[in-house]
Parts: C-alpha cells; sequence; structure tokens
C-alpha cells in the first residue's frame, strides 16, 4: 500500500516533471541572483543615478573678483546689466508653449521673433547656434542689453510675459582707467565647454554649466580665486520636472579681488607710448631695404627692478577686451586671430622672441669674465673681425682701438665680443667639443634666465632660444630630412643654406659662436626675459619670478594674501662683475654711449639711468630694434619689430615713460606732484571696513611734453602726435646712433 | 449509509468544526503554504501598488487608496473565484472544458471587432460599460491548459495508452494554436509567449514524444525568426528589443523604461528607502509602474530582503504546484498542475527580468502581485485548480 499510486504515471512523466521543477527554480535562482548583483553589489551607483536623478539645480552665478591696480583701480570689475531672461519650464507650461510671450517679448525687445526663440531652445547635436547650452532649469537669458524702459514694460505687465524676468545682473567690464586697456595682461573669459566640466568634476572646484572661464592673462592665471562659487539650489523634482521641495540651498560666494603690481597710469603711458613710437617709426624710411619701416608689432614691460613686480606691459596691436564681454561674434573672434591683424591676441611681453642684438651682450661681458678675463683689461676694438675669408664688421665699420668690457658696452663694440665669443669656442674644441668644454657663452646666458621661462603669473609664456650645441644636435636632427631634401650644392642661398645644414648641421660653428656673441643668430629672447636679467643687475644679481598679481583680498576684505616677489636664482658673476657692468650701462646714456642722444638733459645725478641699445638681424625682414633700460627703482624693456635700431625706435618712448614714472620734464627738472609713481606702490589699497577697496581717480595720460616753462597743461585734449613732432627728436637715428 | 442502521460503532461529530478539522476534511487537505504564499503576494502587491499609484493624481482621480481598494477587490474576487473552483473540482469542470474554450476563443475574437481598445501598443482589452476592461487573453491561458490536459489525458487516464498518441497530440496542438493565432494578432505578444511556455510545459508532462517537445521548441525559434524576418512585429516591439540589447540606446526614447526600472531597483540597496519613501517611485519615474513594472517598487522602497522575499514566496508557490503535479495520481491534473507551473514561472521570470534588464521588455503583469483584475482572476483560478487537484486526489487509506 504505497502513498501514491502509480496510475497512469509512467516514468517518463515522473522524470519530466523533475525536469520542470529544475527549471523552475533555476530561473527564480537567476533572479535572486541578478537582484544580489544589482542591489547589493552594484546598489551604490544606481542610488547615486537615482538622487541625480529626482533632483535638478538652479544656479546663481557667483559675482566674478575685480582685478586691480597697486592702488585699487579696478581694470577688470562688473558692469549691472539688465538681462532679460526667459524660464523655459514655465514656457512649456502654457498651452502654445510660450510661443504667444516670447512674441511679445520680442516686439518689447525690439528683436526678431526667430532670435527670441532661438535662444531659449535647447542646444542638442541637430541644432545650432544661437541655442542654449545650460541646464534648462536655469532661467535663459535673452539679452543683456535691455534698456531700462524695455525692463519696466516687462516687469509692469508681468501678466503678459509669464515667465520672463528681466533683473539686473553683474556682467565682466574691462573698464580701461585713463585709456590703459591692459589687453593681453588681462586676458578674456568665454563660457566653460564640456570638456572641462568633464575634467573638472571631481576635482576641487567643480565648474557649473553657466560658469565663465578665464582663457588668458590673469583671468586665466587666477581664475579659481577670482570665480568664486556659483549657487546652487537643488529641488527634488518629479518625471515631469514638478518641483517637489526644496533639497539644498548653497548661497553664492563672490570671488576673490585680485590687486596686481600694474599701475593704470603708467601702464597708460607706456600703451600710448608704445603705439605712439610704432606710429612715428612707420613714417621714417629704412636705410637698408629702402621701404618704410613696417613696426608690425612691439612690446614694452616695466617692473620694479628689486621685487620683479610688473608696473606696465604693453603689447601691439591690441585690442579691446571689452569684445570678449557677453560671447564675442564670429566676426571679431575672426578678426583678433588673423594675420592680417597680426594676431593682437598674443601678449608679446611674453610671447614676443626676436634675437636680443646688443642687448645680449651683459651676457657676453659676463661670459667674458667668468672665463677668466679681467672686465677691465683692454681688448682690441677693430673696425671688423675676419675669419676665414669672412668679414664680420663693427657697426659703421667703426674702431675704437683697444677699450674695456665696460667701454664695449658704452660704444657697443662688435669686434671684441666676436672675439672674445670665438675664442672660447675654440677653446672647448671647436667643430669638435672637448669633453669638459665650458661653453661659458651659453651656460651664461642660461644662468641669466634666457631659454627657459621667467615662471611670470600669466600663461603660455615662451622660452625663447640659447642654441647652444645640445639645440644645434636636436635642431638638426628634426629638420636634417627637409634640408637635405631641399638642399642643393651651388643654388640659390636658400638652397645652399639648406645643403651645408644637412651636412654639417648640427655642428656650433665659430660663425655661430661670432653671431651668438652679440645677440644675433639663432638666439630668441623674449621682452620678458630681458627685463628680469637687466632688473637683476640692478638690484645687484638676484633674479625674480616676475608677477603681476600683488594680493588676493576676499570679497569681505577680511582676509587679505599677499603673492610675495619670489626668487629664482643669482647673476653667475660676482659683485663686482655686476658693479662693472652698472657702470658700463651708465656710460651708455653719457656722452659718446650709444642711447645718449636719447637721455640729453637726463638727471644723471639723482635718478642715474643705465641702457644698453640694440638691434637684431632677422633674415628677409627689418631690424628688430631693443632697448634695456634701468634705474634704481625700475627696469624698462622695450622692443619693436621691423622699427629699426633700439634707441631711434624705442629710445623716445622709454624716456617718456621714465618721465611720467619720475615727473620730469623734457628739461630733467623734476616735480613730484607730477610724477605717478616716483617710487614703487609698496603699501596694499585700503580695504574700508565694510570690504570695499578705496580707488584713487585716474587721469588720462597726456602725452604732451611738458617743457621747462610751460605750466603742466592737463586739460588739453588728447591729439595724436604728429611723427616727429616731439623735441629732442632731431636727426635720424642712423645717423647719430652707434649700435650694431 | 444507505442501511436504516449505523455500521460505525463510533459515529463522530458532524458540527461544522469538526467536518473542518476532521482528518480528510477540505479544510485539512487544502495545501496551505500555497494560499498563504498566494495571498502574502496579494497584500504585498496592494501595498506596493498603493505606493505607486498613490501620487498619479491623473490615474486616481485624487483618491490615493483608489488603486489600493480596487486591488483589494480584485484579490477578494480572486479568493472568490478560487473556492468557486475548488467546490466545483477540477474534474467536474473537465465536463465544460468544450464550452469554456469556445467562450474563451470568441472572447479574443471580440477583443478584434471594435469592442476592443489598445492599451500601450497592444490591442488586448475589451471594454466593458462602468468603466471596466477585461483581456481576454488572461483567461484563454486557463482554458489552453485545461483543453489541452483534457484531450492529452483522457485515454492515459483511461488506461488506454501509457502516452498520447501523435493524433491526440496534433489535436491538442491545433486547439491550441486557435486562440494563440488570434492572440497574435491584436498583437499581444508577451502573452502568445507565455501561451507557448505553457504549451511546452503540458506537452512535457503529458508525456507526449520526445519528437513533438524538441520539434515544438524548434518551431518556436523557427517562428520567432520568421516574425522577425516578415516584419510581423511593430515597431514598438523592434523598438523594445532594441532597447533590451544596448540599455543606453536612447535613455529618453525606449530605452527609458528599463532604465528607469534598473535605477529604481538598483537605489534600493539591502534594505530600501522604505515604502513612500522612494524617490524613482514617488518621482514617477517609472511608467506602468503599478502593474508591468510593480516589481521595481518593491526593489526601491523594500530593497533587495522585500524584493528577495517576493521571489521566494513565488517560488513556495511553484514549489507547492510541482509537488500537487507530481502527488496526484491521474495524468489530468498532473498536466494542468504543469501548465500553471509554465504560466507562473514564465511569467513570473519574463515579469521580474525585465525590470532586472536580463529580459526585454514584454507587457505582462507579475502575478498576485501586479495591479489587474483579469491576471488577478485568472491567478487565483489557477490556484483554486492547482488546490482542486490536490483536494480530490485519491487518498490512501
Amino acid at each position: 500500500m504505497s502513498n501514491i499510486p502509480e496510475t497512469g504515471r509512467t516514468q517518463r512523466v515522473q522524470i519530466r516533471l523533475i525536469v520542470i521543477q529544475v527549471l523552475v527554480f533555476s530561473l527564480l535562482l537567476t533572479l535572486g541572483g541578478r537582484l544580489w548583483y544589482l542591489q547589493i553589489r552594484n546598489g551604490d551607483e544606481y542610488t547615486a543615478e537615482a538622487a541625480g536623478n529626482g533632483v535638478q539645480q538652479v544656479v546663481q552665478p557667483a559675482v566674478r573678483g575685480s582685478i586691480l591696480d597697486a592702488r585699487g583701480v579696478a581694470l577688470a570689475d562688473n558692469e549691472t546689466r539688465l538681462v532679460v531672461s526667459a524660464s523655459r519650464t514655465e514656457l512649456l507650461k502654457m498651452k502654445d508653449d510660450g510661443v504667444g510671450v516670447l512674441t511679445r517679448l520680442a516686439d518689447v525687445l525690439d528683436m526678431k521673433v526667430k532670435d527670441v526663440r532661438d535662444k531659449v531652445r535647447l542646444c542638442d547635436s541637430k541644432t545650432p547656434q544661437p541655442c542654449w547650452n545650460g541646464s534648462p532649469y536655469q532661467p535663459i537669458p535673452v539679452t543683456d542689453e535691455a534698456t531700462t524702459q524695455q525692463a519696466l514694460q516687462i516687469r509692469e505687465r508681468a501678466e503678459d510675459f509669464p515667465g520672463i524676468t528681466a533683473e539686473p545682473t553683474a556682467v565682466r567690464r574691462y573698464a580701461a582707467p585713463g585709456k590703459a586697456r591692459t589687453a593681453q595682461v588681462l586676458g578674456y573669459l568665454s563660457p566653460v565647454t564640456d570638456d572641462e566640466i568633464q575634467k573638472a568634476q571631481d576635482g576641487p572646484s567643480p565648474y557649473l554649466r553657466s560658469d565663465q572661464v578665464g582663457r588668458s592673462g590673469i583671468e586665466r592665471t587666477y581664475d579659481k580665486e577670482l570665480r568664486g562659487k556659483a549657487g546652487v539650489t537643488r529641488y527634488e523634482v518629479d518625471n515631469l520636472g514638478r518641483v517637489m521641495g526644496e533639497a539644498e540651498n548653497d548661497p553664492a560666494v563672490a570671488g576673490s579681488t585680485l590687486v596686481t603690481s600694474l599701475d593704470a597710469r603708467v601702464q597708460a603711458v607706456a600703451e600710448y607710448e608704445l603705439a605712439a613710437a610704432m606710429k612715428r617709426v612707420r613714417g621714417e624710411t629704412d636705410k637698408i631695404t629702402g621701404r618704410k619701416y613696417e613696426a608690425d608689432s612691439g612690446a614694452v614691460v616695466v617692473m620694479e627692478s628689486k621685487t620683479g613686480r610688473v608696473v606696465a606691459m604693453a603689447s601691439q596691436p591690441d585690442y579691446d577686451p571689452n569684445d570678449w564681454v557677453g560671447g564675442i561674434s564670429g566676426k571679431q573672434y575672426a578678426k583678433l586671430t588673423s594675420k592680417k591683424s597680426n594676431y593682437p591676441l598674443l601678449n608679446r611681453g611674453i610671447q614676443g622672441q626676436a634675437p636680443a642684438g646688443s642687448i645680449f651682450k651683459v651676457v657676453s661681458a659676463s661670459a667674458a669674465v667668468r672665463a677668466g678675463h679681467d672686465f677691465n683689461d683692454l681688448y682690441q676694438c677693430s673696425s671688423s673681425y675676419s675669419l676665414g675669408n669672412q668679414t664680420f664688421a663693427n657697426f659703421e665699420s667703426q674702431g675704437h682701438g683697444p677699450i674695456t668690457l665696460g667701454d664695449a658696452l658704452k660704444y657697443s663694440c662688435n669686434t671684441v665680443f666676436y672675439r672674445l665669443g670665438h675664442e672660447q669656442w675654440a677653446k672647448d674644441g671647436g667643430i669638435k667639443p672637448k669633453k669638459d668644454a665650458k661653453d661659458w657663452f651659453y651656460r651664461t646666458a642660461r644662468d641669466f634666465g634666457l631659454g627657459s621661462e621667467t615662471g611670470i603669473d600669466l600663461p603660455n609664456e615662451v622660452k625663447g632660444r640659447i642654441p647652444d650645441r645640445q639645440w644645434k644636435q636636436d635642431f638638426w636632427e628634426a629638420n636634417k630630412d627637409a634640408w637635405c631634401k631641399e638642399g642643393k650644392k651651388g643654388g640659390t642661398y636658400v638652397q645652399q643654406i639648406a645643403y651645408e645644414s644637412c651636412l654639417e648641421g648640427n655642428q656650433l660653428k665659430a660663425y655661430d659662436s661670432i653671431n651668438y656673441s652679440i645677440g644675433q643668430g639663432d638666439v630668441l629672447v623674449t621682452p620678458i626675459q630681458m627685463a628680469t636679467a637687466y632688473a637683476a643687475i640692478s638690484n645687484g644679481g638676484t633674479l625674480h619670478e616676475p608677477t603681476v598679481g600683488k594680493a588676493v583680498i576676499s570679497p569681505d576684505g577680511k582676509s587679505v594674501q599677499e603673492i610675495k616677489p619670489k626668487v629664482s636664482g643669482k647673476l653667475p658673476v660676482n659683485a663686482q662683475t655686476i658693479k662693472d657692468l652698472d657702470k658700463g650701462l651708465r656710460s651708455v646714456v653719457e656722452p659718446g654711449g650709444t642711447a645718449a642722444w636719447r637721455f640729453g638733459g637726463w638727471p644723471q645725478d639723482k635718478i642715474p639711468m643705465r641702457a644698453k641699445t640694440g638691434t637684431a638681424q632677422v633674415y628677409g625682414k627689418q631690424t628688430t630694434g631693443w632697448f634695456a633700460t634701468y634705474t634704481d627703482d625700475y627696469t624698462i624693456v622695450m622692443t619693436i619689430s621691423q622699427g629699426g635700431t633700439g634707441s631711434g625706435s624705442s629710445g623716445p618712448a622709454v624716456r617718456k615713460i621714465y618721465d611720467a614714472l619720475y615727473g620730469l620734464d623734457s628739461a630733467g627738472n623734476q616735480d613730484l606732484k607730477r610724477a605717478l609713481l616716483p617710487e614703487p606702490q609698496k603699501a596694499l589699497p585700503k580695504v574700508q571696513p565694510d570690504g570695499s577697496i578705496h580707488a584713487p581717480k585716474v587721469k588720462p595720460y597726456d602725452p604732451t611734453p611738458v617743457t621747462p616753462e610751460e605750466q603742466p597743461g592737463g586739460q588739453e585734449p588728447q591729439l595724436p602726435l604728429p611723427p616727429g613732432g616731439q623735441p629732442g627728436l632731431t636727426g635720424s637715428p642712423a645717423s647719430t646712433g652707434r649700435q650694431p | 449509509m444507505a442501511g436504516g442502521f449505523s455500521v460505525s460503532r463510533y459515529t463522530p461529530d458532524e458540527g461544522p468544526w469538526a467536518k473542518l478539522t476532521a482528518r480528510d476534511s477540505l479544510a485539512r487537505r487544502l495545501d496551505w503554504p500555497l494560499l498563504g504564499a498566494a495571498l502574502a503576494l496579494s497584500f504585498l502587491g496592494s501595498l506596493l501598488v498603493w505606493s505607486a499609484t498613490r501620487n498619479r493624481d491623473h490615474l486616481t482621480q485624487g483618491d490615493p487608496y483608489f488603486f489600493l481598494l480596487r486591488h483589494a477587490l480584485n484579490t477578494g474576487i480572486g479568493l472568490a473565484l478560487m473556492i468557486g473552483t475548488i467546490w466545483l473540482g477540477h474534474r467536474t469542470l473537465r465536463g465544460a472544458v468544450p464550452v469554456l474554450y469556445g467562450i474563451s476563443v470568441l472572447l479574443v475574437l471580440a477583443v478584434l471587432t471594435p469592442l476592443g481598445t489598445t492599451v500601450n501598443g497592444a490591442h488586448a482589452w475589451i471594454k466593458l460599460p462602468a468603466g471596466f476592461s477585461i483581456q481576454p487573453s488572461e483567461f484563454t491561458k486557463i482554458t489552453i491548459i485545461l483543453v489541452m490536459a483534457m484531450l492529452l489525458a483522457a485515454r492515459v487516464d483511461a488506461g488506454d495508452q501509457a502516452h498520447p498518441d501523435h493524433r491526440t497530440v496534433a489535436k491538442a496542438l491545433g486547439l491550441a494554436a486557435v486562440p494563440m493565432a488570434i492572440v497574435m494578432l491584436m498583437p499581444d505578444l508577451g502573452s502568445v509567449m507565455v501561451m507557448a511556455v505553457i504549451v511546452l510545459g503540458v506537452l512535457l508532462a503529458s508525456g507526449a514524444s520526445n519528437r513533438w517537445v524538441f520539434g515544438l521548441i524548434g518551431a518556436g525559434a523557427g517562428g520567432a525568426v520568421a516574425v522577425w524576418q516578415l516584419g510581423l512585429l511593430d515597431d514598438y516591439q523592434i523598438a523594445r528589443f532594441a532597447a533590451f540589447a544596448n540599455p543606453a540606446l536612447d535613455p529618453a526614447g525606449v530605452g527609458y523604461n528599463t532604465n528607469q526600472a534598473r535605477i529604481a531597483i538598483g537605489s534600493g540597496g539591502l534594505t530600501g528607502t522604505g515604502l513612500f519613501e522612494g524617490t524613482q517611485t514617488t518621482g514617477q519615474f517609472v511608467p506602468e509602474q503599478q502593474t508591468d513594472f510593480v516589481f521595481t517598487v518593491a526593489g526601491e522602497e523594500l530593497g533587495f530582503l522585500g524584493a528577495g522575499l517576493i521571489i521566494l514566496l513565488l517560488g513556495v508557490v511553484l514549489w507547492r504546484a510541482c509537488r500537487i503535479a507530481r502527488e496526484t495520481t491521474e495524468l489530468y491534473g498532473t498536466v494542468v498542475a504543469a501548465g500553471i507551473i509554465a504560466w507562473f514561472a514564465f511569467q513570473s521570470f519574463e515579469n521580474i527580468g525585465m525590470t532586472l534588464g536580463i529580459m526585454p521588455v514584454a507587457g505582462l503583469p507579475l502575478p498576485f502581485v501586479s495591479y489587474g483584475g483579469s491576471s488577478m482572476f485568472a491567478v487565483w483560478v489557477a490556484v483554486g485548480l492547482l488546490q482542486s487537484i490536490r483536494v480530490q486526489r485519491p487518498m490512501s487509506a
């Protein structure tokens, strides 16, 4: 008597029932396993996703911090503009999806309906600009140029404009106090890109979609400090975006204020004088090419000699930084980046490089001392120097007989340095260098900070180039294929050069060392490098990392974080040599020196001036002029590309900047009342108890020269000066100058 | 009993309580774990449906209890249907199977007439007055089981043959094919898939020749390829498969359901957010959450423990059903039970599987848990059949 009679049940059915049972339970086990995988194993990932799902953010942008000059004058701040915005979520709730409201809005704003509707649509791969790239929960700006009238209309007829707001909103402004644009140094902003958001997502300062990011200049270097932190309100929403509650509210924190070492007034003088100098030389004829000077670009750096702080930095051509505000138009952008306008976005103070010409001779003189020569020994300044059948001439083939290195600087004698450079090259083994080759001339250049970035707090500084043996080798390896392809024995000049370079371009030749000794050939330097080097000679040998930023002040004014000058090195010569160099450079502006004609009447006893002129030859171009100068307080280096000699093109401009700094008239009389900055600004601007910063008024620069008998005439309107219209500017520079 | 005298020295108390508790009483013979698990699933279902719908004003007309009450009512009706089925008995019903089958075929046919309505792309519903609607394919699942079991078991149970012969199998398949073809035309692909699995389960349990079993599997696979190749599928169906293959595809469109469902379940963790606390649920990110995607509510709000409990309870139901299939002595009962097992198992697997992203999306309810009258009634009738098979099995004396 079994419990279950076996009638009607075969073995086959029995087995199959077991198969069914096994199948069924394996299905259930699969479900259980998958459930465990999703909920326990990967649960955190999905929890995060769910949290993001139900929450939407509304962002209140932070007010970007101001950029001030050393006395508190705003170079970049924010102005309040009436911004009209549309809330997409509100519009979509309407029966016609807000078309009616947008049509009325277009009418009030005098815009095309299509333009308004395009601005509030969301960007995707198929939608061209204009479109909104931010969060759809964020009010979308339709215009930032609404008039008060328009804003009032929108506000008063709120029932006609549901979902539309007209709010005063902070917008970046580059105030150009006293006409100091400071364009390339300040830089500009543009909206954050998707890539940047992604990259910064998990970092310490993540971006928000609405953020503007500094793209160049100080705006970029100090972006983190200036940007502040946008306020975020997180709302819990359901699947239709209906708000169910407020989850979190982080109020916006304004960006910090950056105080720079710039002085708006000096900056205005520097900008004006640079542009005026370039304009003037364009009216002069180049004797070598027979054409008028191109003067296609130029730069000037004004630096505090003892700290490396930048007081002014101008670069030509320039642009109006306000072009970037509110989004740059395609046309403007094309103009700023075109060859025709010669790339005004470049800051040539740190990004323009050219052979140094004779301002390099301080390096060569120091190298000679390091190589064992006595600074005050006599060296033959012959009218030319021969190498085989090649002749390297002195400027205008003038000889000065045996002179000291100081006098070689004074007269800018080439042949003295040719000989020293050539001898040292030969001593090091010539084209086959000895193992312990000293290469003093190249090593010293590097020790002066050339061939590498100075480390200034501005982005994308270029390194320049010191063409030593290693560089020769590297450059040859990179280019020999092209040279060998192009080169032809006995072909054109270019082909012949390529042919020779192909064969022996990796060797440091005798003529390389000769050219190099006076800063010609392959050597490249930037104005900021030369300013740093000359400032070091001025201050007794300390090389600084130049700085523009001076202090970061919190928005409430309570925390002031000073940016201290940073020492980057020491000049590789002893104090006596520096003194010797200083003396030599001083003699340059004294009778007989190459810059004497530019410093007639200068109060050399009160404010000792040192200077060095330079004129660099660039193959296929007109000469580039350099003018490196310093007093005890300031170092000014100016360069004009394709503008002729350094003293000829830049001399008057540099002197005018000094005149403005020290309050000198054309006869050299000092009037401290007129002096903009007789000594470097030490103190930071005063922070008021309410956190605001006191800003003195800035008068526009009046370039009219002050002559001793005339009273200062600040009221006269600014007029562009006719070339040659300034006193003390007589005669052609080429006929009086002595520099190479 | 026919005589006027008692043959028993001992006359048991014939009171109602005693009847109920007697050793061979109905109450004693009922499969209580099966009933308990099914009731627990329905109870959990009512909570989940309530949570999923209490904010969905466009569905509830402002009454947050609307779906809770309806679900409870459906469960009550289902229980009544179960009791009715037990009372009638599956053997009695055997006589009525041809009639029931005929009615169910007519009902699915009616869906194709203007009486039918479309819900979520499936034209599978008949609209009744007073806002009710029924989904005849749910009942068709039962009648297919019953009609096939009747045919296949008839001569085996009579002792004429050990296994159903080819003729009988062919006939049974033919009878199943008629309503399946109609449901396919609706098109209600999900239900057809369930019915195909039911047919397979029934054939397996009936002891039909292996050739039929493998032939059917082959035909199913071939049919699926043919359907795909001939373009018989609607765009929405293709889109669902595409989204299954690649959930990241178009997360705002066809992949949205699966993606949101997975987020809801994944975010539940071990213990869940608590009933009514799930942000995915209250935020209504998962569509059809009270019906096909009800499991996501369990996943999010009750966590691994709660969702696992549902799978466990379904396991209890299926385990008891398997026992019933194995323990009954007649093939008819075995085949009916096997059909129900195939139905419950596959439908549960497909429903939960699609919310977990391991099966493509198909509009199938989770037995006992999902909101929906037709489905609820059908599964409780099925429980009634299982109970009846257990209750009416010949007791060993």
